[in-house]
């Protein structure tokens, strides 16, 4: 067909920056998306767990007959039952089913695979356990004492003539002779030459609680073996690549036979970054039972067997001089770290970064000790770590700001990090908008007005004080090289009809991962976002990624995926310029057609060009792939040297209401700048802010779980209290484009950033308000109201 | 073993029949004898709207109520909400919810949906203020609420705009 067509020319578009709609929003508004709670395979079983009716005893003897003997009972397991057991967990001193001893309440004891949930249940409560208590250790601080109980005193072995070590996994558990479940001691500069230089020194005591992710999808797995013993598993983990080669280890199982899918997932936060007994549990019931199996906890066990944010106690030593300088800084921390080791333990790791880095710091001294108790134990939550530290830190820069006369604003702008700079840990900030940040809180919260007004007014009537305070961090924010590999791959593959399917190992958990490497792709090839379909939940297809922690996809996965977008397009253009004579720099892709670089003309639309590409002798089809691996190193044994390719930075001022009759404290505006490098997403963008700052609200107000002697005593959503909607403060977010070099155009990481200088920044504004400062989370009107009264709670504990 | 009983109730329009067990939940003969899983367990206690559903026109915590309740009533899930014809809310709240990023993790949504539709139902008039505390009941763990609240907020001006 010969019709003449008027030439046509497309103007250059970006979506870089836009505000883009999730692409997955449509189909879980309207409940079709199936999670795994939605799933169900022909010939499915319900496995439930026994857990432990103690907080610390040893298992005399497990009696399982009459759960066996119930109809609909295909398979009752105990450790008894699993000689090739092997310890999980960060430190592999976990067995998934306990056969000598409980040390926590969550303890997993016996596991049962029925027709139904409630034959499964039933056969539960069939089971006969019999316990001989042993003294509980709750306190962290009684954990090191001389004489403390010993949580894991005995080696362990899983079966009888098991001591050897096989390939993979440990097969055993050494135990060992004190609660240290880790140390970490780093250092730089000399203390005691920085507190000799100090004009003022502070030094105070704080206290972090016990938080749970909640995440509103309960845990579940569903386990099945095919015909030829392949091990498939439906997952919600984040790190399915980790997971699948630490499950082949614990398993002593080919990796290649073992396969993850990751149905939608219903909240991770870092909640799902570690193996967890149930997921063992579950496997080992499908083997049993020879059918597959669906494990899913109910909400009462959600609280109960999740990993908690690790709760510390820290004494903090600070010191200044007159005109401002920072001198040194000393930090004692001790980690509950619960009854078993998971990655709460490493914390303090990201923890030393704020303490070094987050402002200069000419000497710095930090000691830190987790200890086993009988408590839940701690995993990763979104922060790791750093909310802890912020939450001393930032409330001492004020302290410190108080004691020399200094706007606390002032004082935090004369220490910031600047963009060039090394750190006294050896971390390089090459880009840093961090003193953007604070101009921008300062000046759109009206900071140092409000911060005198109110301090003004603290004695003046009126039960109702109103208080400003403000706060800042430094994290990680271009993955975080804690893995022998940080990267990620990509395939991207487009058909005939210029249809991109994007293969990516990076895992979705409903932060928009899948959207913004979409629109990152698109950017590249000139293309709609309605042209990318997106899969990125299943091992056998995905290529590998270290997972989805340390806010790093959008660094990691983005570059990786642009990587591969380049590839292809490189290949496009070379095929059009040949076809149109002329040189690849003369075209460029854009609106789904090969255009003429300089003037817009569209020369031909990308899908006859794709099709003209395979319909050939020389056929070929627009298939590329990438890995990314960003340019950081690891650290060395004295935690020196950079851990991310770019640093996220931001400030927030959070603005209070103190009724002082009451304790009740009211979160009215908090007003939020941060460094996200760039704006990829706005609407992605926003949403991961403000949800992460309600979340530091709840951190900072609301939420407690309430551990005595190891029990604990709210596991629901009335007595454990999260933010609901009337409560929200009103949000003003600025963000700073500091433009990574590294960055996918220019962008860093901000998952986490949001949620961890709120309760800092809450600490700050009660004070301004009230005059009375607050050591321990959360400010609860209770703490508060007896903290005004001047019964606040002694926090003792020195470090040993 | 658990007494069974035989219902009859009109589920999204249609009428239909199922026979459960007395001691089952509404929400869990949604999900395991109808097969409708867009009605969410989140905790069992009537605590989270994860398990939202319309019942006589009422929302109601479908967890906290007996299946055999349903026997003669009409029960509206999510799935019944947004596929109705007539309802240009539905497809309203679903446009805002998706144009203004009220979806994080998604699992809350369809019972903040149906909240929200119900809410506008009983409310047209409601303000910012009453349309938190309408779905005061609804928790979500990602979106710090504020997007989903400005997606209500603009389907509610919608409305009154186009003078209901």
């Amino acid at each position: 067909m010969n019709v003449a067509e008027k030439t046509r020319f497309i103007e250059r578009d970006s979506l870089i920056g836009k505000r883009i709609v999730k692409m997955d929003a449509p189909e879980k508004i309207e409940g079709k998306t199936r999670y795994i709670h939605d799933i169900s395979l022909p010939g499915q079983l319900h496995g439930k767990i026994l857990r432990s009716a103690r907080v610390h005893a040893r298992i005399k003897c497990i009696d399982v007959s009459a759960a066996r003997a119930l109809p609909g009972v295909h398979a009752v397991i105990t450790a008894a039952d699993l000689p090739h057991q092997r310890p999980i967990g960060v430190a592999r001193d976990h067995f998934p089913l306990k056969g000598d001893k409980v040390r926590s309440q969550r303890d997993e004891i016996a596991a049962v695979a029925a027709d139904t949930e409630e034959i499964a249940t039933q056969a539960l409560k069939l089971i006969k356990v019999e316990y001989e208590d042993l003294p509980i250790l709750s306190d962290p601080r009684d954990a090191l004492r001389p004489g403390a109980v010993l949580i894991h005193p005995e080696p362990q072995f899983a079966g009888a003539g098991q001591e050897q070590l096989k390939k993979g996994a440990p097969v055993a558990y050494t135990g060992k002779s004190d609660n240290v479940a880790m140390r970490f001691d780093y250092g730089h500069g000399d203390v005691a030459q920085g507190e000799a230089e100090s004009d003022v020194v502070v030094e105070d005591t704080f206290q972090l609680h016990y938080v749970t992710h909640c995440c509103m999808g309960v845990s579940g797995i569903i386990a099945e073996f095919d015909a030829s013993g392949n091990l498939l598993m439906y997952s919600n983990t984040q790190v399915p690549f980790l997971h699948k080669r630490e499950f082949a280890d614990y398993l002593d199982m080919d990796p290649a036979r073992i396969r993850i899918i990751q149905p939608p997932i219903g909240g991770g936060f870092g909640s799902k970054l570690d193996i967890y007994p149930f997921e063992v549990i579950c496997v080992f019931l499908a083997k049993a039972a020879r059918r597959p199996v669906k494990l899913l906890f109910t909400r009462e066990e959600e609280f109960l067997a999740s990993p908690t944010r690790q709760p510390v106690l820290l004494t903090l030593r600070s010191g200044c001089k007159k005109d401002g300088t920072l001198t040194f800084r000393q930090v004692n921390t001790l980690h509950d770290n619960g009854a078993y080791t998971s990655w709460g333990a490493t914390t303090p790791f990201v923890m030393m970064q704020t303490f070094s880095s987050l402002y200069r710091v000419p000497h710095c001294d930090y000691h830190t000790v987790a200890v086993y108790t009988n408590n839940p134990y701690a995993g990763s939550f979104r922060g790791y770590g750093n909310l802890q530290a912020t939450f001393a830190i930032e409330q001492h820069m004020d302290m410190l700001a108080e004691a020399i006369g200094m706007d606390p604003f002032e004082f935090r702008l004369k220490n910031a990090q600047e963009a060039g700079e090394v750190t006294g840990q050896g971390m390089s900030f090459k880009s840093c908008g961090f003193k953007d940040c604070l101009n921008t809180v300062a000046t759109r919260s009206d900071y140092q007005g409000k911060r005198k007004a109110n301090e003004a007014q603290q004695k003046a009537p009126g039960a109702i004080k109103r208080g400003i305070g403000m706060a800042s961090m430094l994290h990680v924010g271009g993955g975080a090289k804690i893995y022998p590999s940080d990267g990620c791959g990509t395939i991207l593959k487009l058909d005939d009809f210029a249809h991109v399917t994007l293969i990516t190992g990076a895992s979705e958990i409903g932060q928009g991962s899948e959207t913004v490497l979409s629109q990152l792709v698109c950017e590249e090839l000139g293309l709609p976002m309605s042209a990318v379909t997106v899969v990125n939940n299943d091992t056998a297809i995905t290529p590998w990624d270290v997972g989805v922690h340390a806010s790093r996809t959008t660094f990691i996965a983005g570059n990786s995926a642009i990587g591969a977008a380049k590839k292809a397009k490189i290949k496009i253009l070379a095929a059009a310029a040949k076809k149109f004579e002329c040189a690849e720099s003369d075209l460029d892709l854009r609106g789904g057609w090969v255009i003429k670089a300089g003037t817009g003309e569209a020369l031909i639309d990308l899908p006859r060009l794709l099709r003209s590409l395979h319909f050939t002798d020389k056929a070929e089809l627009v298939m590329t792939t990438f890995y990314y691996e960003p340019p950081s190193v690891h650290q060395d044994k004295g935690y020196k040297g950079d851990v991310s390719a770019a640093y996220a930075w931001a400030t927030q001022a959070v603005e209070v209401e103190v009724d002082t009759e009451t304790g009740i404290v009211r979160m009215v505006k908090v007003t939020a700048a941060h460094d996200v490098g760039r704006v990829l997403n706005r609407l992605g963008i926003e949403g991961q802010i403000e949800g992460g700052m309600v979340m530091g609200q709840g951190y900072a107000l609301t939420e407690n779980l309430m551990i005595e002697n190891g029990v604990m005593k709210n596991p629901n959503f009335r007595d454990y209290k999260l933010v609901t909607a009337p409560e929200i403060p009103e949000m003003d977010i600025s963000f700073i484009e500091s433009m990574d070099g590294e960055g996918p155009q220019g962008a860093k990481g901000v998952g986490e950033a949001p949620a961890i200088c709120i309760a800092a920044a809450t600490a700050n504004a009660i004070y301004n308000a009230t005059g009375v400062r607050m050591f321990g989370l959360p400010f609860t009107p209770e703490r508060v109201y007896r903290a005004l009264h001047g019964e606040a709670e002694k926090l003792s504990w020195k470090p040993q | 073993m658990s007494l069974m009983h035989d219902i009859d109730f009109t589920l999204n329009g249609v009428r239909r029949s199922a026979t459960v067990r007395v001691d089952m939940s509404a929400l869990d003969m949604l999900r395991d004898v109808v097969g409708l899983t867009g009605t969410k367990y989140g905790c069992g206690e009537g605590e989270c709207g994860a398990c939202t559903v319309l019942v006589d026109g009422l929302s109601v915590n479908s967890c906290l109520m007996f299946a055999v309740d349903c026997d003669g009533r009409e029960v509206v899930t999510i799935e019944g909400l947004v596929e109705d014809p007539a309802s240009t809310r539905a497809a309203a709240l679903r446009d805002a919810f998706v144009g203004h990023g009220a979806v994080q993790c998604g699992f809350c949504t369809p019972g903040m949906m149906v909240q929200a539709s119900h809410l506008l139902d009983k409310h047209p008039h409601a303000d910012e203020a009453g349309i938190k505390r309408g779905i005061e009941g609804n928790i979500c763990r990602c979106t710090g609420y504020k997007k989903i609240v400005d997606a209500i907020v603009d389907v509610s001006r919608q409305e009154r705009g186009a003078g209901k």
